[in-house]
């Protein structure tokens, strides 16, 4: 019996079939993709490189088993006049090779694997050169970085100097998240209630995107943030700039009564140093206490040097938010501030301005440098 | 009125006919492992519908950037209850009811060895899936994966009560899976017992078809493995609900605690999913390929190994969560090793097919796709296995890939195939052979254009369990592919639906043995008649029905087993 639905005159759907497939391979090419085949560290670049080897020997296995299968269909389908075939039961030998095969091969591969694991193991963590310890705190939906050598809390980017080893604690006092930046390192859980740590370094200077990994609730999908690795001294220079407390805004500026309204709308969520009562940047990592505060919403301090709102659901820029009749329609912030509900559904933010306050609180936050 | 004595055929009685007599009545109070297992396998299907359109409605919100088909807390809920329902109420239920109308006719036995629990388990089913379907109409859909982890699946968490779970939405997935484990545990009991205790005398295990081999093992893992879950569920609603701590870090509990009880379960549960497919292919492609299956004695026993294995693995599901050192090497050398048994049964199914004379009927088109596709699930499943290349790719579209090519293009597969082979036995029709070629076309191209993308998309960073994603990521066109696909393959599904409604009318009329075929089950009627076989039936080997109508080239006459 012929193969079905597959005379002559159809062949070539096989090749176009499998050309189109395989432009499926060329039709993403990382176009600004988090991708983890583009690598800026070592721990990632030992992981990726274990892509690699599993593609090799996959393609081989794949081709094989798929080549023997074709061959046997084409080779002993059924024409007229075939003789009934051998019924042959088995055959110890090929049973015991062909068992011993695949464990070879998957034996070497679990080299490899043992190698990988111990090499981007907390307990591997480089002990020469420099170290910078950030605790990442995973809150529901967006990413706390606190630096505790610096007493530094920020949110949503985490600033880094590249050549460095970055050593993190993981920490969430919700639910568990997980810690990703596909061009630097693996995953690793924030599991409330446990102290994982990873460390990794960046090579290259760069803004590497960070994804948290984990079904977290409704907005898992909107918990990116960003690593941004800088050389030394722009760290440095970063670092100093972020322990200070807000510049405040010259008065009468439509600034200023941003900064108003700030404390009188924002102050019980946000914290801004200096601005909001009583807050400090601190380890909010653990449990909430009465004395101790507990981050409801990003800390703003410095928020007009960063460019990711919310959890990395939209960023901003300058340029754009500018004061001017097209503020609404042109800057992230300002939409944010007008509907955060419409943007990112289900998030803890509920808020309604006026437009005259939206424009002043994004001229407050701007200054926020 | 008078009395009726029997011989007395001049005496009539009046009565009114009671319920089980009449053709309602017939179904809901059957015991017959026959009509349980058709009840089994057209609920599992329509359960396979109801699933099949949350699968669309996940591609449609995912078919463009920044979807808006569905709000979150909707997507939250669609994706879970694709999972569970595709599992606990499609899968399980369809093999488990191949298993019942098979496995006493495969064995020469009469019916399974506790009917009545048999119905039972039938039932279950059906009210534990209305259950589950019933949390929409309460706004309370699970919606914390099918995995429902916790601390999401508490009542509260943190800081912010209303970032977990303070609506009875894990109630519905706790209340449902339990029901269904009831069900599960009352057929696999039913399995084991049958199987070990009601063969056909001749019938030695070594010679009963491998697709009861794999009822067998699939019974033991239920059993073995349904406790943890019931653990884990219970611990959960004690804490939602009595005021414990199992699961919570604030007071001493620990989050990890659940995910290690349900992947204990969990992992065992995938090759529940799979190994009564791998019986299926195993009846299917010798049969087709006119020769006995190669190495019935290590494909069998690779099942067993299989099922002990699957409970050395669970925490490759936890890769990420920070397990110690030690703890990654052992399950990653555990999962390794679960590779090489599956290995090698896919090369026996291929030495099967070696030699043969192949027909290429739709049973055995579903059979040799099933393992085209299952090979690229063990590759990419294998790869998974490789720790530090997981931590980059787990919780990522790669694993969506990766289940799908072992789940739709192993476990649905092999049901297909399972359906167009049986499917003259069970109705005394014939599934239309042109239809059939057209529907497995569409879902070969189908999966391939949904799934295959995935592999890409994981590697490019997209995670999985999201809503929607932003236009600059690079990821449209594959999901827009995907989405295609997925659509292809809906309407493969409603091609099958037209060739069962149209056969089921007008369709070939099947004899008892239509694919002259090798086990006990063809030495029926189609469909059998109701105590199944008139004489015990003679085994002297693994093909008891071969040597019947062969008996000058009967197994036992060549080999001894």
């Amino acid at each position: 019996m012929r193969m079905p639905l597959f005379r002559r005159t159809k062949r070539w759907l096989v090749p176009v079939t499998g050309l189109l497939l395989f432009s499926i391979l060329f039709a993403a090419c990382g176009e600004n993709s988090p991708t983890i085949l583009n690598t800026h560290g070592p721990v990632a670049a030992q992981e990726t490189f274990l892509f690699w080897v599993i593609l090799v020997i996959s393609t081989i296995i794949f081709l094989g088993v798929e080549g023997v299968l074709i061959f046997n269909i084409v080779r002993y389908r059924e024409r007229p006049g075939m003789e009934a075939p051998k019924q042959i039961h088995g055959n110890t030998a090929v049973e015991i090779a062909w068992t011993a095969a695949p464990a070879v091969v998957l034996l070497i591969v679990l080299v490899f694997t043992v190698r990988g694991v111990l090499a981007v193991a907390p307990e591997s963590q480089p002990t020469t050169g420099n170290t910078i310890n950030v605790t990442a705190i995973g809150h529901q939906w967006w990413w706390e970085f606190y630096y505790p050598d610096y007493n530094i809390t920020t949110a949503d980017s985490m600033v880094i100097p590249v050549n460095t080893t970055i050593h993190v604690n993981l920490y969430s006092n919700n639910v568990i998240h997980s810690f990703w930046v596909p061009a630097l390192t693996g995953k690793t859980d924030l599991i409330p209630g446990h102290d994982n740590t990873k460390w990794f370094v960046a090579n290259d200077p760069g803004t590497y995107q960070g994804i948290c990994a984990e079904f977290c609730g409704t907005q898992h999908a909107n918990m990116r943030f960003d690593v941004v690795a800088e050389s030394s001294d722009a760290f440095n220079t970063w670092a100093i700039n972020a322990k200070q407390a807000a510049t405040t805004p010259a008065a009468g500026t439509t600034a200023a009564q941003g900064e108003a309204i700030f404390k009188e709308q924002c102050a019980t969520c946000h914290g801004i140093v200096g601005v909001t009562p009583k807050y400090q940047m601190q380890d909010s990592s653990k449990v909430c206490t009465t004395t101790q505060a507990c981050l409801l919403g990003p800390d703003l301090t410095h928020f007009g040097s960063r460019h990711l709102i919310a959890g990395g659901v939209l960023s901003w820029d300058a340029q754009s938010c500018q004061p001017g009749p097209d503020l609404m329609t042109k800057c992230n912030i300002a939409k944010w501030l007008h509907d955060p509900q419409a943007i990112k559904p289900g998030n803890d933010m509920n808020v309604n301005l006026t437009q005259d306050q939206i424009t002043q609180l994004v001229a407050y936050l701007l200054t926020l440098k | 009125m008078a009395t009726r004595t029997i011989g007395d055929s001049a005496t009539t009685v009046v009565r009114r006919r009671s319920l089980s007599e009449s053709y309602l009545g017939l179904w809901l109070t059957t015991t017959d492992h026959k009509l349980i297992g058709l009840m089994y396998i057209v609920t599992g299907f329509f359960f396979f519908l109801v699933g099949g359109m949350e699968a669309l409605l996940i591609r449609t919100q995912l078919a463009q950037p920044n979807g808006k088909v569905l709000s979150p807390e909707e997507y939250n809920a669609v994706f879970t209850m694709h999972g569970v329902t595709m599992i606990f109420l499609f899968v399980i239920p369809v093999l488990s009811g191949f298993g019942n109308y098979v496995v006493p006719l495969m064995i020469g036995a009469r019916d399974m060895a506790f009917p009545r629990m048999n119905a039972f388990g039938y039932w279950l089913v059906l009210f534990g899936g209305v259950f589950l379907q019933a949390s929409f109409l309460f706004n309370a859909a699970p919606d914390g994966g099918w995995f429902q982890y916790a601390p999401l699946s508490e009542l509260s968490c943190g800081a912010n009560a209303v970032s977990c779970a303070p609506g009875m939405n894990p109630d519905f997935w706790v209340l449902g899976t339990m029901l269904l484990g009831i069900s599960s545990i009352a057929g696999s009991l039913n399995f084991v017992v049958t199987i070990l205790k009601l063969r056909a005398p001749g019938m030695s295990i070594n010679r009963m078809p491998l697709f009861t081999w794999m009822m067998l093992v699939t019974s033991f893992l239920l059993l073995f493995a349904l406790p943890s879950l019931t653990v884990a569920s219970f611990l959960l609603l004690l804490d939602r609900h009595l005021g414990m701590h199992f699961y919570q870090w604030g007071f001493g509990g620990d989050p990890l605690l659940w995910q290690h009880l349900f992947w204990s379960f969990g992992h065992p549960e995938v090759y529940i999913l799979i190994l009564p497919a791998f019986g299926i292919i195993s009846e299917v492609l010798p049969v087709f390929s006119r020769k006995p299956i190669f190495g019935y004695t290590f494909i069998a026993w690779s099942g067993v190994a299989i099922g002990f294995l699957s409970f050395t693995v669970w925490a490759h599901h936890m890769f990420a969560v920070g397990l110690p050192s030690i703890a990654q090497v052992f399950f990653a050398t555990s999962t390794t090793l679960i590779a090489i048994p599956t290995a090698v049964k896919i090369f026996n199914w291929l030495a099967t097919v070696f030699g043969g004379k192949i027909s290429f009927k739709v049973p055995m088109l579903f059979a040799l796709g099933f393992v085209a596709m299952f090979l690229i699930g063990g590759l990419n499943g294998a790869a998974l296995a490789v720790v530090p290349f997981d931590y980059q790719i787990t919780d990522t579209y790669f694993v969506v890939a990766h289940i799908h090519y072992v789940l739709f293009g192993g476990s649905v597969m092999g049901i297909f195939a399972g359906i167009y082979y049986w499917f003259p036995k069970f109705t005394g029709k014939i599934l239309g052979e042109r239809l059939g070629q057209w529907q497995f076309w569409l879902l070969m191209i189908g999966m391939n254009l949904t799934f295959f993308p995935m592999h890409i998309l994981g590697l490019l960073g997209m995670a999985r369990r999201i809503y929607t994603y932003p236009a600059d990521q690079g990821w449209n066109e594959l999901n827009a592919m995907a989405s295609v696909g997925a659509f292809i393959i809906g309407i493969g599904v409603m091609v099958f639906m037209y060739n069962v409604i149209a056969s089921l009318k007008n369709g070939q009329k099947a004899g008892s043995d239509p694919w002259d075929a090798f086990t006990l089950e063809w030495d029926t009627t189609s469909p059998p008649k109701k105590y199944n076989f008139l004489e015990l039936p003679v085994v002297r080997s693994r093909r008891p029905f071969y040597d019947k109508k062969y008996p000058e080239k009967a197994d036992w006459k060549q080999v001894t087993h």
